[in-house]
């Protein structure tokens, strides 16, 4: 069988990512990291910690913070990646596999801490 | 046998030209969309630690500095979502409507204008839940 690249793989994860980002991740960090903690037309309390357990160990809130920190985590690395290359440290296959291992080791490391905190109501 | 091959110099070439100067803060952006993704991972390895943890995160999140990483992430963020929408109409397979080719413009209002819905949607669920 003959060798198939595996670019589409981590282009697509890219361009997920990337379009992700650019659709909702400008209000994400805006509440998430501005308005709750600094207690700004949001209340503080929206971040709560039995508020954001609840979340978490719902179905809809894990698909979407794995899918959120996986999707960023891809396409972060994938273009911090090709950045380098920009700034005079070239592409090998071994740089290659660090930015795009960390990426998959970080979407464990979380799938692994959604599983950890259980399902509930 | 030492091979000495001519290897371009890569320092500073982003400041010859406007443009080299907007490809790059473009690029930049995605160190903090990394950053972000680690921000957002430590606060859910807090949660599973437990409420004092949780707080803890919490409470790094509030300080100046988180806030002003933050505020910077928020433009880098902007400037991620506009350059996205921008080259779209040249990432995109053509799409033809009626037998004609959509027009750029079309392209990146329409991508703007889902950009704006679903940030609208998740503020205004957030907004309308909050305690």
């Amino acid at each position: 069988m003959r060798a198939r690249s595996n670019k589409p793989i981590f282009w697509s994860l890219f361009g997920a990512g990337g379009m992700l980002a650019a659709l909702v991740g400008p209000v994400l960090v805006l509440i998430t990291g501005i308005l709750v903690p600094a207690g700004l037309v949001l209340s503080r309390d929206t971040m709560g910690y039995d508020r954001v357990l609840a979340f978490a160990r719902n179905g809809f809130g894990k698909a979407a913070l794995l899918v959120v920190v996986a999707l960023f985590l891809f396409h972060g690395c994938h273009r911090m990646y090709h950045c380098l290359h920009d700034l005079g440290i070239h592409m090998t296959p071994g740089r290659k596999a660090v930015f795009h291992g960390a990426a998959a080791a970080g979407s464990l490391v979380c799938a692994g801490l959604l599983v950890a905190l259980g399902w509930g109501r | 046998m030492n091979v000495r091959t001519y290897v371009r110099p890569t320092t500073g070439w982003w400041r010859r030209n406007p443009w080299y100067r907007a490809y790059m803060l473009r690029e930049a952006s995605s160190l903090f969309v990394t950053l972000y993704a680690l921000v957002l991972l430590a606060g859910i390895a807090c949660l599973v630690q437990g409420r004092a943890a949780y707080d803890g995160w919490r409470a790094a999140l509030a300080s100046p500095w988180s806030i002003a990483f933050h505020v910077v992430a928020l433009g880098f963020f902007l400037c991620h979502a506009w350059s996205w929408f921008a080259v779209m109409p040249k990432t995109m397979p053509f799409v033809t409507v009626g037998g004609r080719r959509l027009a750029d413009r079309a392209i990146v209002a329409a991508g703007a204008a889902a950009a704006v819905g679903a940030s609208l949607l998740v503020f205004v669920v957030v907004w309308a839940t909050q305690p």
